[in-house]
């Protein structure tokens, strides 16, 4: 590994925050080395709880996350913070803005917030994601707190990466269902019922119980629902109760489980092959002409594609006349 | 393996100054640029500011300051940024900002004035040659000539 990344990851190792804010952007970016700085981390870590916090658009997840860090700081435990916005697919650039609701704790060295972009990139969100809060993990975090918006596949799957997953609604956006439709549902441990200082927090409670009571076997544990207000700070110190709970039991589990890990390499793996495709396909010039076809109407896509498939040798050489493949 | 980095901008109003819309329209034009934009809200400490820039690792902090306070508070946010190593950000101003204040933050280390009547696109503009000039052998990396209209890299729109 090149030096400059082993001294970041043992300056980040001392708590230096400069350091650990430079190891995300390389692996956020996909730096070269990136890899090589996820490989060195990887074996010392799973020691932090990982608590994903998602909900619609202005539920209130920033502002409840912030509440959330600041009673756990005052337990003396140590958060990383990561606060995801979307990019815009139109420009590439993003406004990022959860670092707002969150000044009150933004200069406690035990704190360390970082936004990020969802930049939009083939899945891509979900692995850097992870690979940030791994980054968080090996800097020594107690906890570390990841905050998305939870619409579409790409930020379902983010949060799902995190050990205990927090669904955050709240009154006036239509009914319950409304706000837990989008197949969020399977995968909250927790349900929040934020702004509860307005009217329709109990029926919009007492409607996500029925719910979970429907879609629940019997006997099986429901997921708890519970009503927070940052407002009035109703409620935040149980909800916190809640997850300091999760967090002493998660310190005596440990191991990733099985179907994770295969997920997750199967997506390191997919992302690696569509990249070198992508390359190849481009490579020799037949995507442009293919298009071309397409826009002269002397083709269609569909065609278009199965014939640049074809056209792309993944394996060169059969088994015994191994060559050096010229496109590595 | 595709590049994806993108110039991170924070901006940033220090001080007691209740006015964010000049902030609100450079976030959002710079956006539109194609920068990825941390915005920290109001009435900020050069503490604060000093962290966000830190710990978001951002390339570009962009004060805005139109309480008449900005040459004190640009002072603490540029020894801030030294005491914490982090003196390689590029910093701008802007707000109303006297222009005979101009060389006075020049000199603190400000790398470039914006007074109202600024076009996004020239600040755009800016930023793109100054961390180009900082850091040469990264201008690829951070996209820094990638037009504003470009959708995401890696999703399938390079190599036109």
């Amino acid at each position: 590994m090149e030096e400059r990344m082993e001294t970041l990851i043992r300056e980040m190792k001392n708590g230096d925050q400069r350091s650990l804010a430079r190891l995300i952007s390389c692996v956020e970016d996909r730096q070269a080395g990136w890899k090589d700085v996820m490989k060195s981390i990887y074996p010392g870590i799973g020691k932090a709880c990982v608590l994903g916090i998602t909900g619609s658009p202005g539920a209130g997840k920033s502002t409840l996350a912030g509440e959330i860090a600041r009673r756990f700081l005052d337990r003396g435990l140590s958060l990383g913070i990561i606060a995801v916005d979307p990019s815009s697919p139109y420009s590439g650039g993003a406004l990022l803005g959860d670092r707002l609701r969150m000044r009150d704790i933004s200069t406690n060295p035990g704190v360390f917030i970082r936004s990020m972009a969802t930049r939009g990139a083939l899945g891509g969100l979900c692995q850097a994601a992870r690979d940030v809060m791994r980054i968080m993990d090996a800097a020594g975090k107690d906890v570390v707190l990841i905050e998305t918006v939870g619409v579409g596949q790409d930020e379902i799957e983010v949060v799902s990466a995190s050990d205990y997953v927090v669904l955050v609604t709240f009154p006036g956006q239509g009914d319950g269902i409304q706000a837990i439709k989008a197949g969020v549902m399977e995968i909250a441990d927790l349900f929040v019922v934020n702004k509860c200082d307005r009217d329709g927090a109990d029926v919009m409670a007492s409607e996500i119980s029925a719910m979970l009571e429907l879609s629940s076997e019997a006997g099986q544990e429901r997921p708890p629902v519970m009503m927070t207000s940052a407002f009035t700070q109703e409620g935040i110190d149980d909800l916190c109760g809640v997850l300091s709970e999760f967090i002493n039991q998660k310190k005596a589990r440990g191991k990733p489980q099985r179907d994770h890990v295969r997920n997750e390499v199967l997506g390191l793996l997919e992302r690696e092959m569509v990249g070198m495709l992508r390359e190849r396909i481009m490579e020799n010039g037949k995507l442009e002409s293919a298009l071309d076809a397409i826009l002269e109407g002397k083709g269609d896509p569909y065609s278009a594609a199965e014939e640049l498939m074809a056209r792309v040798h993944l394996v060169r050489s059969r088994p015994g006349e191994r060559k050096e493949d010229t496109r590595g | 393996m595709v590049q994806e980095s993108r110039i991170r901008v924070l901006i940033a109003k220090p001080g007691l100054d209740g006015h964010e819309r000049g902030a609100h329209v450079v976030a959002y034009g710079l956006r539109d640029e194609g920068f990825e934009v941390i915005y920290t809200g109001l009435r900020q400490t050069p503490e604060q500011i000093v962290s966000a820039a830190v710990q978001e690792d951002v390339d570009v902090v962009g004060l805005s300051i139109l309480s008449g306070a900005h040459l004190s508070l640009t002072r603490k946010v540029m020894e801030g940024l030294k005491a914490k190593g982090a003196n390689d950000i590029l910093v701008t101003v802007g707000g109303i900002i006297p222009e005979e204040d101009r060389e006075a933050l020049e000199r603190m280390g400000v790398g470039g004035v914006f007074t109202s009547g600024s076009k996004i696109k020239d600040i755009a503009a800016h930023i793109r040659t100054r961390l180009g000039e900082m850091c040469p052998h990264e201008e690829e990396n951070r996209g820094l000539f990638t037009e504003g209209t470009q959708a995401t890299a890696g999703t399938g729109h390079e190599g036109q």
